[in-house]
């Protein structure tokens, strides 16, 4: 099921690439709209009783045995989830573009299926190459989206996105691969399963551990991204046409977030506990600097990208608080970040498309003139603000509140803290980061009202040249248009009112999760490991193991 | 001596094919001399038949199961290397002659040019089959010195022969230079062990341990040989020499000497071994080891970030390259299984470099652009802009290659370095493996920089066209077509190269480094043991008894 998720996509690309050039959107918007179905099918074929069993909707097909990579599929509920979120993205997108991309649409929506296809791949593997392959093959398909069909400093922006990416992931990648040769050391054999892995792996003494994590955060944090490394991302939203920003918000930067949850808590849960306070700070350094730089961006879009950088700190907050408040709260800002950022990317970009400019400077009052957009705007703007009742509340409350209570100091045991959990933040951090939201709300309020309301700017000797040249689109939103955002504006709506089903069905992995790094960390930790003779430990790795016979014998030397 | 014959029928096939070929390409009928290039294929591919049939490793290999995968693996590369190089030379001649200018035998160089093809590609086999330094050295200088020829012949007739003229010179002044000092290093480690034999010589090492003499004579030996596989600091004449000589030559420099190169430097370090418990690793050649695969891959990736020529930037990305391998050198064969062997992985690395790194220079060679009214090397990176629109083959193949070269999953590149990855980790070599991934990514730049040029620029003002020699199309396609392939379906060369990782570790049982091991009666005085993956013969005993 989630091999053809993937494959359906691909083979829509090559579809794309082979059909005539007018015809390339249609066939695009086919193929996005039957993965959608296909996504939803297995909504009903997957098994919400064991939401925490990845082996859910999975195949396993051997690729390269002797690296021990297996074609392996599978999803929990979390995963299942943002898999739903990327289905979803994958027709709007097309539609969100229907009219911006008017030279090389084969290539457009070529690389747009197949940067689809690789985000599924990395939700949906099972086998750690497997998700390295797929979370690195998205660069190609992001960098060319970009590269050809961004806005003036694309050049640029393509290059530092994909060096940025690039040199973080394969840092991780040393790190995952460090953390498959501990496993094998362990005796579970050469496996690429991050199941298994997970299992093992926190039995890794802790100086091991921190090196692991400093090289997964080396390659996730550049991804989410985190406060000192995340200077790509401005720039590569602004430059990115508008279907590859939300695709970068939506669901790119989940890449990361997932990554963490999915790797770097079962992989390094002592050394996440030991350094979760240091990686908060930056979260909040993050949350908090990003949010004063969107303050006085006179650039739209580019306010909406340092917004992402402000919002995945919560996000990341709320998974190191390491209790299923937190986490939970993090997965839910995800899917809800994907929706409400996604909506505002969209909202720009159809805002570009009539007057060319993202410039606050040259825009304003645009409620006058167009009234559905300016309506959806402020509904976006709620949303991401985080207003009670919509989406962005749920999440971003939840994920401070696991901040809050992750004081293992007022621990239930000693019941001081009734509400308290286990973990190593704590209400100082979480203090901390609401003031992120107060800017938060700062920044996009000063945006909605500028943009909106107040007295109507446009830009310069821009009526005559739009109303005659371009007149294809009409001054609001065309009921595409409204068609792309009307789905996101429903679903921000029922998850800020109607959270609970969700939570409910990701509660059971989160849990294990939360089980594991709590269990791993209380854990006594075994002796280093470093500088072991490479000989006897690599005498793990399985097929032809008898490596190593001695001869009973001996051999003579005749001089 | 005769026995030795049973292994050689591979490079025995190539000399004849290169006797033919001198024949043959002398002819003074247009159509024989035409053949040429099919005779010097069809001996590649019965070499290859007969590499792949090699018979059980003997006594005096170090490395068992080496014979059986490089004949082959130079064989075929080789083949992929003729059809890049098809067409270098006296392509104006016979053009000439068919206008009806008089067949002069003096003008015509093919002859040459393929036999010194095939004799270069019989010292590298020879390499691999080599048991001692006297071999060891006559076959590397078998595999140079044709080289040196083919460069000037490359440029013969054309546009900057003079600078085909110097690039020879100086790639066999430099390759005298490398030679001299790898044969001073062999002399002083026959005096320092008393044997040539590299069995022998590593029953030496094991019993009695490193001597100043034998040290002195290992590091000028893999100095030397460094020069094959354009090491720093013995990379100097790599740009120039690639520049100089057409695309073919290049390639082929970038692949034999390399491949041959590397198999001497992998003979002459099993002969110290790589366990560290055994203390018959010299830490010595390890840190001369570890600097050069350190120094070698961040110069090479530096340099190739600065060049605007693409030829330069390939032939400074080929020492890069070395340096990945010499990080599986330095890990060592590890548990012998394919993810913890290094030697495995430097040999699925070659075999994986020489299709994508072939195929980007079969790109070039296809392409000429025309300067002042005369054909030229496309070069620049202004000739291949656009070239997925012009030349949507070439275009795409290079592109292919070039992400395979860069290490991109999920394409064949990316699987020859994961290898070196945990073979590296496998041995705790913790430090080489970052360094080795963020020379990757400093890598990331240059060929994205290529990707991003033919793949999405508009095509340039600079005309380039088909140089009109449909084979190297062929070739490009085929390695493009390789990366792909071999990425789906490449455990099969995983398992051949597992086998040819095999290498012969001597532990001297009571050995007087660190602690005494107790003595165990059943251990005679000095044990062999086949560490790795091991055929059939496994953990068979090596007599050295004569």
């Amino acid at each position: 099921m989630l091999a053809v998720l993937m494959l359906v996509p691909l083979l829509f690309a090559v579809g794309v690439l082979l059909a005539p050039a007018r015809r390339a959107r249609d066939v695009a918007l086919l193929g996005t709209v039957i993965a959608l179905v296909l996504t939803v099918y297995a909504m009903f074929v997957f098994d919400w009783n064991f939401t925490a069993d990845r082996a859910q909707l999975g195949m396993t097909v051997e690729w390269l045995p002797r690296l021990g990579l297996n074609f392996s599929l599978g999803v929990d509920s979390v995963a299942l989830w943002l898999i739903v979120l990327t289905s979803l993205l994958g027709p709007l997108c097309v539609l969100g573009s229907w009219t911006a991309i008017q030279s090389q649409q084969r290539t457009f929506y070529g690389w747009l299926l197949a940067l689809q296809a690789a985000m599924t791949g990395v939700f949906a593997a099972k086998d750690l190459m497997l998700f390295y392959i797929c979370f690195e093959f998205t660069l190609i398909p992001m960098f060319v989206l970009i590269r050809v069909f961004g806005s003036t400093n694309r050049k640029a922006a393509s290059v530092k996105f994909f060096l940025y990416t690039f040199t973080g992931s394969i840092i991780a990648l040393a790190g995952l691969l460090y953390v498959v040769w501990f496993a094998t050391r362990t005796g579970v054999g050469w496996t690429l399963d991050i199941e298994t892995l997970g299992r093992v792996a926190m039995g890794m003494p802790l100086e091991n551990q921190a090196l692991v994590l400093l090289a997964l955060l080396a390659g996730f944090a550049v991804k989410v991204p985190l406060f000192p490394v995340h200077t790509w991302l401005p720039l590569a939203h602004t430059e990115a046409p508008t279907a590859g920003s939300v695709i970068l918000a939506g669901v790119l930067l989940k890449l990361g977030t997932y990554a963490i949850y999915r790797f770097v808590l079962p992989f390094t849960p002592a050394a996440v506990v030991e350094y979760a306070p240091a990686i908060a700070v930056l979260c909040i350094i993050g949350i908090i600097y990003a949010g004063l730089i969107c303050w006085v961006q006179t650039d739209v879009k580019k306010l909406v990208a340092y917004s992402s950088v402000s919002h995945l700190g919560f996000c990341v907050l709320g998974l190191i608080a390491l209790n299923s408040t937190g986490i939970t709260g993090s997965v839910l800002y995800m899917i809800n970040h994907g929706l409400s950022t996604g909506a505002l990317f969209f909202l720009i970009g159809f805002m570009y498309e009539r007057y060319h400019t993202r410039s606050m400077r040259e825009l304003g009052g645009l409620a006058a003139k167009m009234p559905v957009w300016a309506t959806f705007m402020v509904f976006f703007t709620m949303a991401s603000v985080g207003l009670p009742g919509l989406n962005g509340f749920v999440s971003e409350f939840l994920c401070m509140l696991g901040t809050f209570q992750a004081d293992s100091g007022w621990g239930d045991a000693e019941g001081v803290m009734p509400g308290a959990t286990w973990g190593v933040l704590g209400p100082w951090f979480a203090a901390f980061a609401a003031t992120g939201v107060i800017v938060a709300a700062m920044y996009l309020l000063y945006m909605v009202g500028r943009m909106c309301f107040g007295p109507l700017v446009e830009p310069p000797a821009h009526d005559e040249h739009d109303e005659h040249h371009e007149g294809a689109l009409p001054r609001d939103l065309t009921a595409r248009e409204i068609g792309v955002l009307l789905p996101l504006a429903a679903l921000c709506l029922y998850l800020g009112l109607q959270p609970s089903p969700l939570m409910r069905s990701i509660a059971s992995p989160i849990n294990s999760t939360v089980q594991l790094v709590r269990g791993a960390s209380e854990a006594p930790p075994s002796p280093p490991l470093m500088g072991a003779p490479a000989g006897d430990l690599a005498g793990d790795v399985p097929a032809h193991g008898d490596d190593a016979v001695h001869s009973p014998a001996g051999t003579e030397v005749v001089r | 001596m005769i026995e030795r014959l049973t292994y050689l029928w591979p490079e025995i096939t190539l000399f004849i094919g290169a006797c033919v070929a001198v024949v043959l390409g002398l002819s003074p009928k247009a159509e024989v001399r035409q053949q040429t290039p099919v005779v010097v294929g069809l001996a590649l591919i019965v070499a290859a038949a007969l590499g792949i049939a090699t018979p059980p490793a003997p006594s005096w290999a170090i490395m068992p199961g080496l014979m059986a995968f490089a004949k082959p693996l130079i064989a075929l590369v080789g083949l992929l290397l003729l059809l890049t190089a098809v067409g270098s030379v006296d392509r104006d001649e016979e053009a000439a002659i068919r206008a009806g200018k008089e067949f002069n035998a003096l003008r015509i160089t093919s002859a040459e040019f393929y036999a010194f093809f095939l004799f270069s590609l019989t010292g590298a086999m020879l390499c691999a089959t080599a048991g001692d330094l006297v071999w060891l050295f006559l076959a590397l200088e078998l595999t140079s010195l044709p080289t040196y020829v083919m460069v000037v012949l490359s440029g013969r007739g054309r546009r900057g022969f003079e600078r085909s003229q110097e690039a020879g010179v100086k790639y066999f002044f430099l390759g005298a230079l490398g030679a001299a000092i790898f044969l001073y290093g062999f002399a002083l480690l026959y005096g320092g062990t008393g044997t040539t034999r590299f069995v022998e010589m590593g029953a030496y090492f094991a019993e009695n341990g490193m001597n100043a003499i034998a040290a002195a004579g290992m590091v000028l030996s893999l100095v030397g040989v460094s020069f094959k596989i354009a090491a720093v600091p013995m990379h100097f004449y790599t740009a120039d020499v690639y520049q100089g000589s057409s695309s073919g030559v290049a390639a082929f420099l970038a692949f034999v000497p390399k491949t041959a190169g590397m198999i001497s430097i992998l003979l002459l370090v099993s002969t110290v071994g790589w366990t560290f418990e055994s203390g018959s690793l010299s830490p010595m050649v390890d840190s001369l080891l570890w600097a050069l695969a350190v120094l070698t891959m961040t110069v090479g990736n530096v340099l190739a970030v600065l060049q605007s020529s693409v030829k330069r930037m390939l032939a400074y990305s080929s020492i890069a390259h070395s340096g990945y391998m010499l990080v599986g050198v330095v890990a060592g064969p590890g548990g012998g299984a394919f993810a913890s062997n290094g030697i495995s992985a430097v040999m699925f690395y070659l075999l994986c470099y020489g299709v994508m790194n072939t195929g980007a220079f079969a790109v070039l060679a296809a392409l000429e652009r025309s300067r002042d009214g005369e054909p030229e090397e496309a070069d620049s990176f202004d000739d291949i802009k656009g070239l997925c629109r012009t030349h949507p083959w070439l275009g795409w193949s290079l592109v292919l290659t070039m992400l395979s070269l860069l290490g991109f999953p999920p394409i064949l590149g990316f699987f020859a370095k994961v290898p070196l990855f945990t073979s590296a980790l496998g041995a705790d070599r913790v430090a080489l493996v970052v360094i080795l991934a963020i020379n990757s990514a400093i890598a990331a730049y240059y060929y994205l920089r290529v990707v991003a040029t033919s793949m999405l620029e508009p095509p340039g003002e600079s005309r380039v066209r088909s140089a009109g020699v449909p084979s190297r199309v062929v070739a490009a396609a085929l390695s493009a077509a390789g990366v792909l392939v071999f990425a789906v379906f490449g455990d099969a060369l995983m398992g051949a190269s597992e086998q040819a990782g095999d290498v012969l570790v001597f532990i001297d049982s009571d050995a007087p480094h660190g602690e005494p091991l107790p003595a165990e009666p059943h251990l005679d005085h000095l044990e062999i043991e086949h560490h790795g993956a091991s055929p059939e013969g496994h953990g068979e005993q090596v007599s050295l008894g004569r």
